[in-house]
């Protein structure tokens, strides 16, 4: 492990590198590396610097626009977003998940796994695919997706549709790409016509061929590349995340469980309405990304990671067939219980995105998804949590109201907040493994990138904010003088400038 | 190649929607790749912005280095865009500016629920943040305006197919949405 890098003895001896800001994720982090006389890495940080605040100012406004309010969060897991706020105001009127309409139930299933497909096909085609592609350290005019375009257009033009299917899902049933209204309190605002439910119906059988085409690549790409794919930025940890009560892995309700690196069982099927008795975050200085850990373990052990690498890793079993033979032989390709290769990621991603395109496929089979009963209502309550299994993995949302049906008190662990500890020991790893004792390049930047990219962080949940600044890496000697400094530019070149 | 539009595009304090809408252009992406070049942008790994066509821009400002990147734009693009809601006047985001800062930052890192070792991250690594969260053109001189929470993909299409074409745009009334 690498805690030890989290904070050097020494810093004011030692030089700073900046690598600001790390792209093609979504929001904005930085990070920073204090190196000695030799270019021993002494500390290693990746810095989530924006804040918004939504969690105070949400307070003072009426319950039922929390879901269509706390989407704004996030772009591009805005339906996450919409359904933890309205599976936590379900219970400010009375309504379990359990009591939901069967209806209700399905169609905001559906509506997830629209979500979870268009984002992970984003994640990988868009924004990862120049990477594994091209790879780590290739020309940086290759790496964006108009560049596989152009290469590869038939792979690219495949994550597009997948992409576009995803986002299909999601306006049949919220009336928008991004950013609709579906949930309400205890249900949802309208039915599935036949007609939205047939052009769905249209296309599901290629989308799901696509799915395991992309299943497939990712495993050649990573086996082809074995052992670095198994080793790069991996670290062990314990994995949290959402299963059915049989086990199977969930996206949308279930219970929580947790699993050491060894595969241990360290909570099952325990009810996430006591979540902050089982997890509690950490505040840094140097950072607005707080650091979650599970009580029991302690801070220093005690932090996980989530997602679909987490996802896979804990279930004992994927409910759709083609998935489930994918899960198979990811795990096989492991000498241990759990699959640590942060790398692996990508693999887990397209493992849950075939699983998706078939749970679609289920779904709009269902006579179910076409009632017409959307809506129940119980008694009202004061305090509402939900929990959803988002793309990037668990997230949290918890309110509290007064009699006026005011929010008073809300509180968000969003998924990438849960992969701070993992993210920042991957970026510590990359850089005592890979980067120290060596001279400053653009490449060995971008590898620090590749390793915070693979766990897909949403840095605009997490800080509620997002910006870019120039990418430029900067050699500060101990007094605080530029001594090297590389700049990337438009066509490629990397510029030097010593001093 | 060498003719083809630059554009650079980036997120302030919005929430990546505006970019997530502008992909929804699916399979136009091709036709639109044939024309445009992408300069800095969340997309391409160039960062550094560099003279271009046309600048968008997603998200208000919120801090000082969004302050930097909105005049950065400024002075390469010759035509500057603010994309959406939050862009024109602030967008969600901006709720916070009825509330003192220092309450925000409370809520978050010292009174939240399960939090420990409560502080406000302070580390100079971290931008300033400013008071309130402003509109791009408040700051800098905006060229066009487009709205919605987020501008479809169509609005996208539309405005650049104008632009492309050296019409003025205009928006037709169906595409004009604030939500
Ligand atoms: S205008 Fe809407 S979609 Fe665009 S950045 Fe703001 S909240 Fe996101």
């Amino acid at each position: 492990m690498y805690e030890h890098l989290e904070t050097a003895s020494n810093p004011e001896t030692l030089r700073r590198v900046a690598v600001d800001p790390v792209s093609r994720v979504e929001g904005h982090g930085k990070v920073t590396l204090l190196l000695d006389e030799n270019n021993k890495v002494q500390q290693a940080r990746l810095h989530i610097v924006e804040f918004r605040g939504f969690e105070r100012f949400i307070q003072g406004r009426p319950y039922w626009e929390l879901p269509v309010m706390v989407q704004r969060l996030c772009g591009i897991c805005p339906v996450s977003h919409h359904l933890a706020a309205a599976k936590a105001i379900d219970q400010l009127v009375g309504i379990d998940p359990e009591n939901l309409p069967v209806t209700a139930d399905k169609l905001r299933r559906l509506l997830h796994f629209g979500q979870v497909l268009q984002s992970h096909a984003l994640h990988f085609f868009h924004l990862s695919s120049p990477d594994l592609l091209f790879g780590f350290e290739s020309e940086i005019n290759k790496r964006h997706i108009f560049a596989v375009l152009e290469q590869y257009p038939d792979i690219a033009l495949q994550g597009v549709k997948l992409r576009k299917y995803g986002q299909e899902v999601i306006r049949m049933i919220s009336g928008k790409r991004i950013h609709g209204s579906g949930a309400i309190a205890g249900g949802m605002n309208k039915a599935l016509t036949k007609a939205e439910r047939d052009y769905l119906l249209a296309d599901i059988a290629q989308i799901i061929v696509w799915a395991e085409d992309s299943v497939e690549l990712i495993k050649k790409v990573h086996c082809a590349n074995l052992p670095y794919y198994d080793d790069f930025a991996s670290i062990r940890s314990n994995y949290l995340g959402l299963t059915q009560a049989n086990g199977a892995l969930e996206l949308y309700h279930g219970g929580l469980r947790a699993k050491t690196a060894q595969g241990d069982m360290i909570l099952d099927q325990f009810d996430y309405c006591h979540y902050n008795t089982i997890i509690h975050e950490q505040v840094r200085s140097w950072t607005y990304m707080k650091f979650p850990y599970l009580l029991s373990l302690g801070p220093d052990d005690g932090w996980y990671r989530v997602g679909p690498l987490a996802r896979v890793n804990n279930c004992d079993f994927i409910d759709t067939p083609l998935a489930e033979a994918q899960r198979l032989v990811f795990k096989a390709h492991s000498p241990e219980a759990m699959v640590h290769s942060t790398l692996a990621f990508h693999w887990a991603r397209l493992i849950e995105l075939l699983h998706c395109s078939e749970s679609i496929k289920q779904l709009l089979l269902d006579p179910d998804i076409l009632g017409l009963d959307l809506v129940a209502q119980g008694e009202q309550r004061f305090e509402g949590i939900g929990v959803i299994e988002a793309p990037r993995g668990t997230l949290f949302h918890h309110y509290q109201v007064d009699e006026n049906n005011i929010v008073t008190k809300a509180n968000l662990i969003v998924s990438t907040t849960s992969n701070n500890m993992a993210m920042n020991e991957s970026v510590r790893q990359v850089a005592a493994e890979y980067l120290s004792g060596q001279e400053l390049t653009e490449a060995l930047l971008n590898n620090l990138e590749v390793a915070i990219r693979a766990y897909d962080p949403c840095l605009s949940c997490a800080t509620h904010a997002m910006g870019k600044m120039p990418l430029q890496l900067e050699l500060l000697d101990a007094q605080g003088r530029l001594v090297d400094q590389l700049v990337k530019h438009s066509n490629g070149e990397i510029q030097q400038f010593s001093c | 190649m060498a003719n083809k539009i630059r554009i650079a595009t980036t997120s302030l304090a919005g929430c990546f929607g505006c970019h997530m809408s502008f992909l929804d252009l699916d399979e136009r992406l091709l036709p639109l790749a044939e024309l445009v070049e992408f300069d800095r942008s969340p997309l391409t790994d160039i960062e550094h912005c560099n003279p271009c066509d046309i600048g968008l821009i997603e998200g208000g400002v919120c801090n000082s280095e969004n302050v930097h990147t909105l005049r950065e734009f400024r002075k390469n693009c010759k035509t500057l865009v603010a994309v959406g809601a939050c862009a024109i006047n602030g967008g969600l985001p901006a709720l916070r500016n009825f509330i003192p800062l220092e309450r925000c930052l409370a809520e978050s890192y010292l009174d939240g629920i399960g939090v420990e070792n409560p502080q406000i991250p302070s580390d100079p690594e971290l931008p300033l943040l400013l008071d309130k969260v402003r509109p791009l053109h408040e700051i800098v001189k905006i060229d066009y305006f487009l709205p919605g929470c987020p501008p479809s993909a169509d609005v996208f299409w539309a405005f650049l197919s104008a632009l492309l074409e050296g019409r003025e745009p205009v928006l037709p009334y169906e595409l004009v949405h604030y939500d």
